[in-house]
């Protein structure tokens, strides 16, 4: 801790060099924090695989690109309202962030009963968002999108919102597992033996970076 | 709660940050989904359409993911490595494009 507190108080780049170069560790974090980062950003490395691979199919190919906004255009109270349903995931998806975010903090409150709470809430919002995507799936299967043709155009369409989009609700499937575990270890009272809450910040980070992800894929994939 | 600040404190944020953070998402999403819902097109979409991208992403990895107040190693370490990115998004983009090409002058009469 003495070291922590001399290396707080050098200049920035100096505590880089200083934390790179101690003998013991890099990272003044708990390791569970610094592997999820690491897993994190090996993930970031994925998605944007997927991303510009997308980019790529949609400047080579010769037929128009599907248009998103009539693709995913829902018809409700006797008119098409563009992209209403993506509108309503991202709005779903931002809100669990938030009560992933209120969860973490009074998980650091030691306020085990609304830690509790906002975990389960944002599992439920998860849920809610992979129940809508399955809705969607559904959908466009009916209408006759395939990962090698649609009724619309460009054929690298399908392939590009099967992948993507699934490779995402996978990822936010798996969190709702991992948040409802947590959820559990916290009301059963075992952040509270261990005598830290970080675990449920590290579970955060997924969460949060699951969001992440939906901001590009909504920006480049719904509305490029 | 003093307890836990004294051990946990560094990422102990006032819930008010969280809740302002929180509305300025939804804005923002609210801002993106205009974009398509009033058919912007052209030059003007695609700015305001990284301009929200990369708002939203950021807040969300500052303070929602607290990488704001983590040491500059961590910052560096996480944050530098995507910007190779970059090299592989301009070489594709380049391909797509010499394919879009040549795809152009061979199957099109």
């Amino acid at each position: 801790m003495a070291h922590d507190a001399q290396v707080a108080a050098l200049p920035p780049l100096k505590s880089v060099v200083s934390d790179f170069a101690a003998d013991k560790q890099a990272f003044q974090v708990p390791w569970g924090k610094a592997m999820m980062w690491i897993f994190l950003l090996s993930d970031t490395f994925i998605f944007s695989c997927f991303l510009t691979a997308y980019m790529n199919v949609r400047m080579s190919t010769m037929v128009d690109w599907p248009n998103p906004s009539q693709v995913f255009a829902l018809h409700m109270f006797g008119q098409d309202i563009p992209m209403v349903l993506i509108a309503i995931m991202t709005f779903v998806l931002i809100t669990s962030s938030g009560t992933m975010a209120l969860a973490v903090n009074y998980g650091y409150r030691r306020d085990r009963r609304r830690t509790v709470l906002f975990l389960t809430a944002t599992a439920a919002l998860g849920a809610t968002f992979v129940g809508m995507q399955a809705f969607e799936w559904t959908k466009l299967i009916m209408e006759g999108v395939r990962p090698w043709e649609n009724p619309w155009g460009a054929p690298q369409f399908g392939s590009a919102f099967f992948m993507i989009t699934g490779f995402h609700g996978c990822h936010v499937t798996a969190g709702v597992i991992y948040l409802l575990v947590t959820a559990k270890r916290v009301a059963s009272g075992f952040y509270d033996r261990k005598g830290s809450y970080e675990t449920v910040e590290v579970a955060g980070l997924y969460w949060h970076f699951v969001d992440l992800v939906w901001v590009f894929i909504f920006a480049f994939f719904y509305l490029w | 709660m003093s307890q836990a600040q004294a051990t946990e404190g560094h990422q102990q944020h006032p819930l008010t940050l969280y809740l302002w953070i929180w509305l300025v998402l939804f804005v923002l999403s609210a801002f993106s989904y205009m974009v398509d819902f009033f058919h912007l097109q052209g030059m003007l979409r695609w700015t305001l359409i990284l301009l929200f991208m990369t708002l939203k992403a950021g807040l969300i990895v500052a303070i929602f993911m607290h990488m704001a107040w983590e040491r500059l190693a961590l910052k560096f370490a996480i944050l530098l490595p995507p910007l190779c990115l970059f090299v592989l998004i301009g070489f594709m983009a380049i391909e797509g494009d010499y394919t879009f090409f040549t795809r152009g002058s061979a199957f099109i009469r």
